[in-house]
């Protein structure tokens, strides 16, 4: 600041300032009656910049005002200081790790957002004050051009690209054209083919995944698959209360895993006049209707089971509101009317869950009758 | 050999002179020193989404250290006790880890998180000041696609972080991006496949997530950024009008010192910010949500909040699935992939769009105020009405439970405000305009209001106004209106006594004349009586 600070303010009016900075003539800066700051002005000349305005803040050195600024900038960098050191101390001394209850390994991380942000936000304040009260006005003009490059330089660089063309003659050597794509043609391909192919998996390849759960008896050396709890046990029909509802999985081995993210089932055991409702509803489904040989259709007495799997977007549907027999979907609100084979009822959803055709073996456990007859979860292009 | 005298004070000297003997660096580093900056607070929030992202990258560096982005089970035996023994994948342990075993890790975490939420909306509110000031117009078209391309990685890259821990949130948030990519037509299931590596969620998609969030997308996003830096070097900054600045000049400040110092300052206080946010206030807390397992979600699943639009716009959707020949198009593919894609394609667009509309084929570096260009500012309000309409829906449970309304009427209030919001949006902001337009006019024509009331011979109450240049014979001003904040209150043309500086204490005498303009006195004697008196001159 020594030299600049000590020049008095340069004013000139901003008006005139266009025409300036190009048609002058560069001044000599050997000349050794320049000051340091006319060299300066002379640099900001020849890169089209304009120093219009240039005063010290407080023309008079050392006077209170200035001092009272001074010092505030100095606190402001102390405090950088004593903030950073807290940080150092916090981070390398405190205890942090986890300890149920209130305990002080808690505080560790507010302290240390507290004191590093404390330590940046006085550092980046002291800057700024500085910069804005201390460092003298300036007011600065560059030149802008408008619009493209020069004419001449449009012009040669026109005739420059043309005569690029010219000499490779790529317009009258067709021959060359014509090889020169045939040779670039497959590389573009393996350019492209090369990252995506081994990506590429047929969706609908071994085991048809979208198709099927793990509930289909080919997981099962073709028995029937038990709906079991999280931890693999088999559940029996006493198991859930009238009005209750229970998340299953298969019964198979990883069944309750996310390698089965497909296969959460919902069992619900409905009362008695629900129960009466949904099985009257049942027909309308061909696929859950009773059949001459299964007169339950895909109930099992007042058991029912969907899929977990909204066939909105794939969230599990597992609010059970036992009121009005409604499922909620908590990721979008879709909702479904499990009296009505899930008949979505409001929101975005457009299929019904899927049934799982359920039934209980010899032993008294839920079984799948069978996979679920239509693919679970959000709809694709290729299902009907 | 006598020993040279060292000389420290030409040491600077010397080493500059080496260094350009060997860069030839003088000449084009004085240039970019002296480039002058236009100033105004709105030019900051660009610098919010810039520092946010350096942040993000020295975090996410350090997060690199410690992640294992796999998906094979484990058993969690770390230090947080709750969750001892649960298997989950070796990703959200990892994530634990960071959180509980590794010191100032869960600061890190944190820092990472809330970065990336600021680097979203530094972003958009930097486009929404580009495009309500016409800063995007020619010359600056490219630079705002590019800023559009780098709005649409950072979404992404911040979906795909968002996924990496594998607790439940990130779970269902894949799952659903699962199903989003399962409704494109005809080639959806082999594109989610294709990422997945097989049936959700499979084995593969957290470490090519992985790949994409700390290699590829932050690759993308450094290289744009840096197109988008250099393009604002060599097109310079456009400015506001004002006094002085016109369409073929930059006023301002030199780079260095000025404005470079007070850009790596105003780092330094975002860095802050962000750390006492990270300290203070908890951010995906993935110990609270557990470890993913498909059929469990909770209540109350919000994704991170830029990503909340398109939530909305998926609850909000009606189910209309499209079924026709054996196949199916689902009803999201219309809210999660076609809006998008014009979320995408209208705005980058839209210079064009404009540009050809008005005709204009000029270059422009001076900046619009948004009521003199009340179309589109009253489009932009338009689509923010879209947006918030949108965003609210993406919370409409939320909603729905702290207010005690039914979910289906919130949903039902989200289909029928984002039909009707946005155009009574326009047409409230077109109103506006015009009125903020008028307002500015009648100041210029007719003075400020001074707040002097007088009482004509005849009874009538007149309030003077001070007319803000020269009149004409009926006392009308004669300032052509010049496209910047016109002086509405008397204390704007230093009417006032300037106000004594000082916080707790005057550091300054206060000043001896009454009414100070700048310094000089105003009179109050006969002259400033006839002013007075001609101001009020019937019209």
């Amino acid at each position: 600041m020594s030299t600049i600070g000590s020049e008095r303010s340069h004013t000139a009016g901003a008006g005139d300032t266009a025409h300036h900075s190009g048609g002058q003539p560069d001044i000599d800066v050997h000349d050794p009656s320049l000051s340091r700051f006319e060299l300066v002005r002379e640099g900001a000349r020849r890169d089209g910049v304009e120093i219009v305005h240039y005063a010290p803040r407080f023309p008079i050195p050392g006077t209170k005002a200035e001092r009272r600024i001074e010092r505030t900038i100095a606190l402001l960098f102390l405090l950088t200081g004593v903030a950073g050191l807290a940080f150092v101390v916090i981070f390398v001394a405190m205890r942090f790790a986890y300890t149920p209850g209130t305990n002080s390994a808690k505080l560790f991380t507010p302290l240390l957002g507290v004191t590093f942000g404390v330590a940046l936000l006085t550092l980046g304040a002291g800057i700024i004050m500085w910069a804005k009260k201390l460092l003298p006005e300036e007011v600065a003009v560059e030149k802008r051009h408008l619009g493209g490059s020069p004419p001449d330089d449009k012009k040669i660089m026109g005739a420059q690209l043309g005569h690029i063309a010219e000499e490779t003659a790529i317009s009258r050597r067709p021959l060359l054209k014509g090889a020169l794509l045939l040779g670039l043609a497959p590389v573009g391909v393996a350019a492209v083919v090369l990252p995506i192919a081994p990506l590429i998996k047929d969706p609908h390849g071994r085991g048809d995944p979208l198709l099927h759960t793990g509930f289909d008896p080919e997981y099962n050396n073709g028995n029937p698959v038990r709906l079991v709890r999280e931890d693999g046990t088999g559940i029996r029909p006493d198991d859930v209360s009238a009005g209750g509802q229970m998340t299953v999985y298969p019964g198979i081995p990883h069944g309750a895993t996310n390698f089965w993210a497909d296969s959460p089932t919902l069992l619900i055991h409905l009362r008695e006049a629900d129960a009466a409702v949904a099985r009257s509803n049942l027909a309308r489904i061909p696929l859950n209707a009773p059949t001459p040989d299964n007169p339950d259709g895909g109930m099992w007495q007042n058991f029912i089971a969907y899929s977990k799997i909204c066939t909105h977007l794939g969230c599990p549907a597992s609010l059970y509101e036992q009121q009005t027999n409604r499922l909620l979907c908590p990721c979008h609100q879709s909702q479904f009317l499990i009296t009505d084979n899930a008949k979505p009822i409001f929101g975005p959803a457009t299929r019904r869950l899927p049934m799982l055709p359920i039934t209980v073996d010899d032993d008294g456990f839920f079984v799948a009758r069978s996979d679920y007859q239509v693919p679970i979860g959000p709809a694709f292009w290729e299902r009907s | 050999m006598r020993k040279r005298k060292f000389d420290l004070n030409a040491l600077p000297a010397a080493a500059g002179n080496e260094i350009d003997d060997r860069l030839h660096a003088a000449t084009p580093l004085r240039k970019l020193m002296n480039k002058v900056f236009p100033d105004h607070w709105s030019f900051l929030l660009g610098e919010v989404a810039l520092w946010s992202f350096v942040i993000l990258l020295l975090t996410g560096t350090f997060l690199t250290l410690f992640f294992d982005p796999s998906m094979e089970e484990t058993v969690y035996n770390g230090s947080y006790t709750p969750l001892r023994g649960v298997s989950m994948s070796r990703a959200f342990a990892s994530s634990l880890d960071i959180s509980f075993d590794v010191r100032g890790g869960l600061f890190m975490r944190q820092m990472h998180h809330w970065a990336a939420l600021l680097f979203v909306a530094g972003i958009i509110v930097h486009m929404f000041r580009t495009f309500f000031t016409g800063a995007f117009r020619k010359p600056r078209e490219l630079n705002w696609i590019v800023g559009l391309l780098l709005f649409w990685i950072a979404i992404f890259e911040g979906l795909f972080g968002y996924s990496l821990p594998d607790d439940a949130l990130s779970g269902t948030g894949l799952r659903i991006m699962n199903a989003i990519v399962l409704s494109i037509p005809v080639i959806g299931s082999w594109i989610a496949f294709a990422g997945f590596g097989s049936e959700f969620p499979g084995t593969e998609i957290i470490p090519r997530f992985y790949t994409l969030h700390i290699l590829l997308l932050p690759a993308l996003l450094v290289g744009l950024v840096t197109v988008h830096l250099v393009l604002l070097l060599l097109q310079k900054h456009a400015q506001w009008p004002g006094p002085g600045r016109t369409n073929y000049n930059v006023v301002g400040e030199r780079m260095v010192p000025r404005y470079a110092s007070k850009m790596g300052a105003f780092f330094l206080i975002n860095f802050a910010v962000i750390a006492i946010m990270s300290g203070l206030f908890q951010i995906n807390p993935i110990w609270i949500f557990g470890p993913y397992k498909a059929a469990v979600v909770s209540a109350g699943s919000q994704p991170d909040w830029y990503v909340m639009f398109l939530d909305g716009s998926a609850r909000l959707f009606p189910a209309w699935e499209i079924r026709a020949f054996g196949y199916t198009l689902p009803p999201i593919f219309w809210p999660a992939v076609v809006l998008p894609g014009i979320l995408t394609v209208l705005p980058m667009i839209y210079p064009f769009i404009e540009a050809r509309r008005l005709k204009d084929r000029r270059v422009h570096n001076l900046l619009q105020r948004p009521r003199d260009v009340p179309n589109r500012t009253a489009l932009g309000v338009m689509a923010i009405a879209f947006y918030v309409v949108l965003v609210l829906s993406g919370g409409n449970d939320i909603i729905a439970d702290q207010f005690s309304i039914s979910l289906n009427a919130t949903t039902w209030a989200g289909r029928i405000g984002l039909l009707l919001g946005p155009p009574i949006a326009y047409w409230v902001t077109y109103r506006i305009c015009l009125g903020l337009q008028q307002h500015d006019r009648e100041v210029l024509v007719h003075g400020v209001e001074t707040g002097i009331i007088r009482r004509l011979p005849d009874g009538r109450f007149m309030e003077v106004h001070q007319p803000l240049g020269p009149t004409d014979e009926h006392g009308h001003g004669q300032l052509e209106y010049a496209g910047w904040a016109v002086p509405k209150k008397m204390n704007r043309l230093g009417a006032l006594v300037p106000t004594v500086k000082g916080f707790f204490f005057p550091v300054e005498r206060p000043s001896r004349t009454p009414i100070g303009n700048g310094g000089r006195p105003v009179s109050t004697g006969p002259q400033g009586q006839r002013e007075l008196e001609e101001a009020e001159r019937p019209r």
